[in-house]
């Protein structure tokens, strides 16, 4: 899976029918270390602290997002990712720092102006609005529209044209997201997974520069995902930006063309996904040694080869199943008591 | 007891301005909480502002009774205008207690000696209703006139006919804006504010309006009572704003037409026990209840209503059964 081959070509459009699409490389300037400078960042972030009491969540020195590829996000629970997302896209105000988005300064600009310049967003916790109708969420995802304003909302004829151009738009995001079956449903009766597809697709309706998309994958069952990941690197072909968030390290190596990992709240590495992954800091801080290693393998449930190097953990497992051992049936002896 | 002439009393309370003021309120109520998802507890605290804006303009400044009416309108923008600014960019639970706060600060105020030239304090305010009658278009005539149960005075048809208008205009108004992709956004704000603020729209500004608008048509609610009868400070009590809330959950609080039939099925329910438990006192079927206790039994039975209501139909009687199938 992760065995791409890497052209120095930044992307090629010409992607039809290929199934490893090629990743964007060479998006940085001098040697790769964190906060590393990019060739064309869309995001330059300096300086960013956000505490909640004694606790500092964010704590960035300067972070570049490279424009035009897609960014991974990762980092162990509770390193501040989700924050650093509302901090960018307005929902949270940092303490200190200075941010752009297109050279354009963020600082202090609310949340639905960040959004209107082209940086839209999802929510870890799926907001699907539920007593709307997937096509109904779909259409509030669009911008600049006429209808919106209080007094021309009154007059049909001054929004019509546009409704239907709407429509039209929504009906095609929804049919490749496969949810055009339910564009007459609520929300609300759709499962976990497809909210999570129906809020990415509504963040597209927007047609947005920069995508931010908080743990994409999360409950999406393994086919969908699969579609979900052409539909990210179709975003990319279209020109647009993606930074995600996510757990899931396969779908990180396949699609990220560069990854940022993120541990206490500051950036502790950065650069091109194998490079990251092979980083020791990122594996103590995040991936842990036996990233790999197949769980079932090294318990002896399930059969199957083993790299040398889990010969250590294979030791770890028999040793905590002898202890589990002795432990239960010294735990039985009072059952049988009482 | 006469039977008929219990069911004529019910019948007749669907055109009576009280009526017709709460049908606007429970409207205005239902673009505040059924479709923008904003709780407002201080309903009455509008109604009052409308009503005592249309009397004071009138009795204190002797200003035509239609400029009297545009200013009750003014004074409900201000008083929207004064509770949103603050507390719109807060979670909802606070517009709530800010609202219920307000109504009674402003009751209060109208209630006080300390402006008593003005407010009338205790008494409230009567006798402001010539200019606007001598505007009636209706062909003299004397006594009553109607049809069936509903035989009204020349005055009283006027009030009826200016209040079913403004109810058709409201629910129009209301209609027309929940179509629109305004409308649209407004619903998306109830279901969840900040995935809405993520897809660029200004959610505080939707909020301001639909709770001007709101405020709007329930003030229209308190001028069309004000005009019917007269304006006394203990009518916009607290329980007042209840009895608004349980005539739009009646009705189903996101639908258009659902605030109107509730508040027309409370008064009936209303009027039709409030005559029916003092007639049957009176031919001792109640038994030792006294006439007194009838009357506090109404509003047991009303609160019993409610409760069933809420427990078997919670999206009320025009509500879409579907919409509350699923937990948000």
């Amino acid at each position: 899976m992760s065995s791409e081959s890497r052209p120095s070509e930044p992307q090629s459009s010409d992607t039809s029918g290929v199934v490893t699409r090629q990743k964007t490389t060479g998006l940085h300037v001098g040697e790769i270390r964190p906060g590393v400078a990019k060739v064309d960042p869309i995001i330059v972030a300096d300086g960013v602290r956000r505490t909640f009491g004694g606790l500092t969540a964010v704590n960035v020195e300067h972070v570049e997002i490279p424009r035009n590829a897609i960014t991974a996000l990762i980092g162990p629970n509770g390193a501040g990712k989700t924050t650093f997302f509302n901090l960018l896209t307005g929902f949270d105000v940092p303490n200190e720092g200075t941010w752009s988005f297109n050279g354009a300064s963020l600082a202090h600009v609310p949340a639905h102006k960040v959004a209107r310049m082209g940086l839209v967003r999802t929510f870890q916790l799926t907001k699907a609005l539920g007593l709307l109708t997937v096509l109904e969420n779909m259409k509030l995802g669009a911008a600049d529209q006429r209808g919106e304003n209080l007094f021309r909302g009154l007059i049909p004829a001054l929004w019509r044209k546009q409704e239907t151009e709407i429509e039209a738009r929504a009906r095609v995001l929804l049919a490749k997201f496969k949810l055009d079956a339910k564009e007459a449903d609520f929300a609300a009766s759709l499962s976990g997974g497809q909210r999570k597809l129906l809020e990415m697709a509504r963040a597209l309706m927007s047609v947005p520069e920069l995508v931010m998309l908080d743990e994409p994958m999360a409950g999406v069952n393994p086919a969908l995902t699969q579609s979900l990941l052409d539909h990210i690197l179709d975003l990319k072909d279209e020109g647009m930006t993606v930074l995600f968030v996510e757990h899931d390290m396969h779908m990180v190596r396949h699609i990220a063309d560069w990854v940022i990992v993120m541990a206490e709240g500051r950036i502790v590495a950065e650069g091109p996904p194998e490079t990251v992954m092979d980083d020791q800091a990122v594996i103590d801080a995040y991936l842990g040694a036996h990233q790999d290693v197949d769980l079932g393998v090294v318990t002896g449930r399930v059969a199957g080869e083993l790299p040398p190097e889990a010969a250590e953990l294979v030791e770890e497992v028999a040793a905590l199943d002898a202890a589990i051992d002795t432990g239960s049936a010294d735990a039985a002896e009072p059952d049988r008591k009482a | 007891m006469n039977f008929l002439q219990i069911l004529s009393n019910t019948a007749a309370q669907i055109l009576s301005p009280t009526t017709i003021g709460f049908a606007l309120a429970a409207t205005g109520l239902a673009l505040h909480f059924g479709f923008t998802g904003l709780l407002n507890m201080g309903v009455a605290g509008f109604m009052a502002v409308g009503a005592y804006g249309f009397a004071i303009s009138i009795l204190t400044f002797g200003l035509p009774w239609w400029v009297a009416a545009l200013i009750g309108i003014a004074a409900a923008i201000v008083f929207a205008l004064i509770l949103g600014l603050p507390t719109l960019r807060l979670r909802g639970d606070y517009l709530a207690i800010v609202t219920i706060a307000a109504a009674e600060v402003i009751r209060l105020m109208f209630l006080t000696t300390a402006f008593t030239p003005v407010t009338g304090s205790a008494d409230g305010l009567s006798g402001f209703h010539s200019g606007f009658r001598s505007a009636n278009p209706l062909p003299e005539f004397s006594g009553n006139a109607g049809f069936g149960p509903w035989m009204y005075s020349r005055d009283q048809w006027w009030v009826i006919i200016i209040g079913v208008v403004l109810v058709a205009l409201s629910v129009l108004l209301v209609w027309a804006l929940l179509r629109s992709p305004w409308g649209r956004v407004v619903k998306g704000i109830r279901e969840d504010e900040d995935a809405v603020r993520a897809l660029g729209k200004n959610v505080f500004a939707f909020k301001l309006q639909a709770l001007v608008i709101g405020g709007v048509i329930i003030a229209l609610g308190g001028i069309i009572s004000a005009m019917g009868t007269n304006v006394n400070p203990n009518v916009y009590v607290t329980s007042q704003t209840f009895f608004i809330w349980t005539a739009l959950l009646l009705g189903g609080a996101a639908t258009i037409f659902g605030p109107v039939l509730g508040a027309i099925l409370f008064w009936v329910v209303r009027a039709f026990l409030s005559n029916l438990m003092p007639a049957l006192v009176n031919i001792g079927a109640l038994g030792f209840i006294s006439n007194e206790q009838a009357q506090m039994l109404v509003f047991v039975l009303i609160g019993v209503a409610l409760m069933l209501l809420v427990i078997f139909r919670p999206q009320g009687i025009l509500g879409n059964k579907k919409e509350l199938t699923f937990v948000k």
